[in-house]
């Protein structure tokens, strides 16, 4: 069931939620007043990590590849290394610098406002459809582009169509292709099909996207190969690889964050004045956690603090271990569900979602608390149908060139 | 050597097919802190102190720095205090060389001055600061005319200092008064420095004066001290209180335009300084704007294409670098006012003129 008003869904009073969210707004203030050198210090090991990683698999390969007795582990190892640096590249550094969370630092290498990652999708198109559309409106129908990216059904509220019947395909195809499916994401192709799309936006996305894609492609497929002379099939094979392995990681994590059974979705009446506090709120009712050590929560972005990550999106990462120590003793305070569990459990409820919901309502049962709301037929919006308001970090702009 | 500067640098441009989208230098930094053209930047090789509370750091230069500066600018220097890069400007006291290696800037600490007493005494040689180009027009001209007087109270010496090392190296030092004023001997920069030059010199007169025990300068003295001193061209640095009544006094004298003034500190607007003139320095637009308008409407309605997002000063996306004057933050009054400082456009208001990178 999608909820109309959070406030009302919990047995919380007006005041009660008014006054979680100031403890909220205490944990932040106290994480930004106590952001120091080791702050600073851990997101450039990182970097230096993730680059050192980078380059070591790279140089693997294109040595290691060469002679024959070598061959093998050096392709295990220059593959693997470089799978690990674009996870790490695009996870827990990149997602998390564009968030605007080390801005603090003053530092103009590290900032969100030119940061670019090694994926295909432009920094800019991401900043909009994540940081602002999807933070800001998360799991609200028809405004979160997040739920199933316009290719799956994720939600029973959405109307079923027999094209969904083909979801467990299209679910394997965005999961091998993530890259390129993100990608595409904030191009609005619903839009596309149906003519609404202003021509001279669609343009000037495209032309961003085929020179960042084509930048990737020709370094990933054309210019590494060809350094590897005879070997270049081997350097091909191996950068697909670690291509593939960042795509299916980065896929499985982020359908971690919204899908699994506890994570809510809301309806368009929850957005009207709605206020700070019960934005805080929906964001600690519709996503959702893992559990992990340290390395797992490092390798997905920190991700596996969904909650923590949605109340705070511009507070450090390295922080939400200890952010949620908090968020949980507030749960528990307040009554809250604290949505967490094991990885391969919290993805298994995704995936069976995914099947599921392949097939018409009435054949299935709902696996959320409720029973499902009537269905309704809903639409992408555009940025001018959208109230413009406090959005928890979500930065974007679109440059005035392409 | 021109010509394998250029080749170097195409290699490094050719390398961002292997390094995309980052740039070889991302990559080659790791290497070497300093080999590195994404942002000036230098190594501090040595802390040399020159009082009890004032240093010279002799800094290396990384990438892309060229030693052209002109004798008197100053540059900006960034470095990372609890996590956050803090910016300052000081001028460059060592003299330009075209095969320098490196550059020096001498610092003193202010009593509430955080980052320039960490400068003084927190910097560890081997320490990698941010750097900006040389900027500021209290420049000693070339030729140097051929007669100077220059009038400097504490650390203003730091400019001065670059221009006299600059006649020095070159052999030609013109008719040159140099009034000093410093509270005692032991708190001037530069001391032994200027006795060794002023014996060396017959042209260069040094007047020491020694604030605490003889007073401020009065400006009605400079007759005797320097009695043709309407004759030269003269350069000013020092605290502003002193600039003033100096600027005064050549004012009354008509000879403002002979007289150059080098202020280390922002002066406010005379109605306590809210509100002022922004410019947008890429765009080349500027706005006026009231204590109550933020700098992200006001560079709209100047029609600038400002960055913007959330508009409440959560996500960050205004973001832009102020590069000179003074805002503030509306949330909660802190006012800002270092050069290259990044600021979110959306809860900011100008206090005074100001100008922003865009």
């Amino acid at each position: 069931m999608a909820i109309a008003d959070v406030k009302e869904y919990t047995h919380l009073s007006e005041e009660e939620v008014e006054q979680l969210g100031r403890e909220l707004d205490a944990i932040r203030a106290e994480v930004e007043e106590s952001r120091c050198d080791a702050d600073a210090a851990y997101i450039n090991r990182m970097i230096t990590v993730q680059r050192g990683l980078a380059a070591a698999g790279r140089v693997t390969l294109l040595a290691g590849l060469q002679s024959k007795r070598t061959r093998t582990p050096a392709w295990i190892a220059g593959a693997g290394m470089l799978g690990l640096a674009k996870i790490l590249e695009n996870m827990e550094i990149g997602h998390n610098v564009m968030h605007g969370q080390w801005d603090w630092m003053n530092d103009p290498e590290i900032h969100s406002s030119n940061w670019e990652w090694d994926t295909a999708q432009p920094a800019e198109q991401w900043k909009h459809s994540h940081n602002y559309i999807h933070h800001q409106f998360t799991n609200v129908l028809g405004f979160d582009n997040d739920i199933g990216y316009g290719v799956l059904r994720m939600a029973r509220e959405q109307k079923w169509h027999p094209v969904y019947l083909g979801q467990p395909v299209f679910n394997a195809l965005l999961a091998g292709l993530f890259q390129w499916g993100v990608a595409l994401h904030d191009l609005d192709l619903e839009a596309i099909r149906k003519g609404t799309k202003d021509p001279v936006e669609m343009k000037r996305q495209l032309r961003q996207i085929a020179r960042k894609g084509r930048n990737q492609v020709l370094k990933d497929y054309v210019v590494y190969p060809a350094l590897s002379g005879r070997q270049w099939k081997a350097t091909l094979k191996a950068n697909a690889t670690a291509n593939l392995a960042r795509n299916l990681w980065a896929y499985m994590i982020i359908f971690c964050g919204h899908f699994p059974d506890g994570a809510l979705h809301f309806t368009e009446e929850e957005l009207e004045d709605e206020t700070r506090a019960e934005w805080y709120l929906r964001q600690m009712l519709g996503s959702a956690n893992f559990e992990g050590g340290r390395l797992l929560h490092i390798l997905s972005g920190s991700l596996g603090f969904q909650i923590e990550h949605h109340l705070f999106p511009d507070l450090p990462s390295n922080r939400y271990p200890e952010i949620a120590v908090k968020v949980q003793a507030l749960c528990e305070k307040y009554d809250i569900p604290y949505t967490t569990g094991p990885l391969h459990r919290q993805y298994g409820q995704a995936l069976r979602t995914i099947m599921k919901l392949s097939l018409p309502n009435s054949m299935t049962s709902s696996d959320k608390p409720e029973p499902p709301s009537p269905s309704v037929d809903r639409r992408r919006r555009t940025d001018d149908e959208r109230p413009r308001r406090r959005t928890e970090t979500g930065g974007y702009y679109r440059s005035q060139t392409a | 050597m021109a010509s394998s500067t250029i080749a170097w640098d195409r290699i490094r441009d050719a390398g961002s097919k292997l390094t995309t989208p980052l740039h070889p230098d991302d990559y080659l930094r790791l290497l070497n802190p300093l080999w590195s053209q994404r942002e000036l930047r230098g190594r501090v090789e040595q802390v040399i102190p020159e009082t009890d509370d004032a240093a010279t750091l002799v800094i290396r230069p990384g990438w892309g720095w060229r030693y052209d500066h002109r004798p008197g600018q100053y540059v900006g220097i960034g470095v990372q205090v609890n996590g956050k890069f803090q910016w300052r400007s000081y001028s460059v006291s060592s003299p330009p060389r075209r095969r320098g290696r490196t550059i020096s800037i001498t610092v003193r600490a202010m009593p509430e001055g955080k980052l320039s007493a960490h400068l003084v005494s927190g910097l560890e040689p081997g320490t990698i600061v941010r750097l900006a180009l040389p900027a500021g027009d209290f420049v000693l001209p070339d030729p140097p005319p051929a007669k100077m007087l220059f009038l400097v109270g504490g650390s203003g010496i730091t400019p001065v200092m670059a221009m006299v090392r600059t006649m020095d190296r070159r052999g030609s030092m013109p008719d040159v008064v140099l009034h000093y004023s410093s509270p005692t001997p032991e708190r001037m920069i530069f001391r032994d420095e200027l006795d060794r030059l002023e014996n060396a010199y017959d042209e260069l007169t040094v007047h020491r004066l020694h604030t605490d025990t003889d007073g401020m300068l009065e400006l009605a003295d400079l007759d005797t001290i320097c009695p043709d001193w309407r004759e030269r061209e003269t350069w000013a640095c020092g605290p502003g209180p002193m600039l003033d009544a100096i600027s005064e006094h050549f004012e009354a004298a008509g000879l403002e335009d002979s007289l150059h003034v080098e202020r280390f500190s922002l002066k406010l607007g005379e109605d306590g300084g809210e509100g002022g003139t922004i410019t947008f320095r890429t765009s080349g637009r500027t706005a006026e704007a009231d204590g109550a308008t933020t700098v992200l409407e006001a560079g709209e309605a100047a029609g600038v294409g400002m960055p913007f997002g959330c508009r409440m000063g959560i996500c960050h996306t205004c973001t832009l670098t102020l590069v000179d004057g003074r805002i503030r933050d509306l949330r909660n009054g802190d006012e800002f006012d270092q050069p290259n400082e990044q600021v979110q456009t959306c809860v900011t208001v100008p206090v005074g003129d100001c100008t922003f990178d865009i």
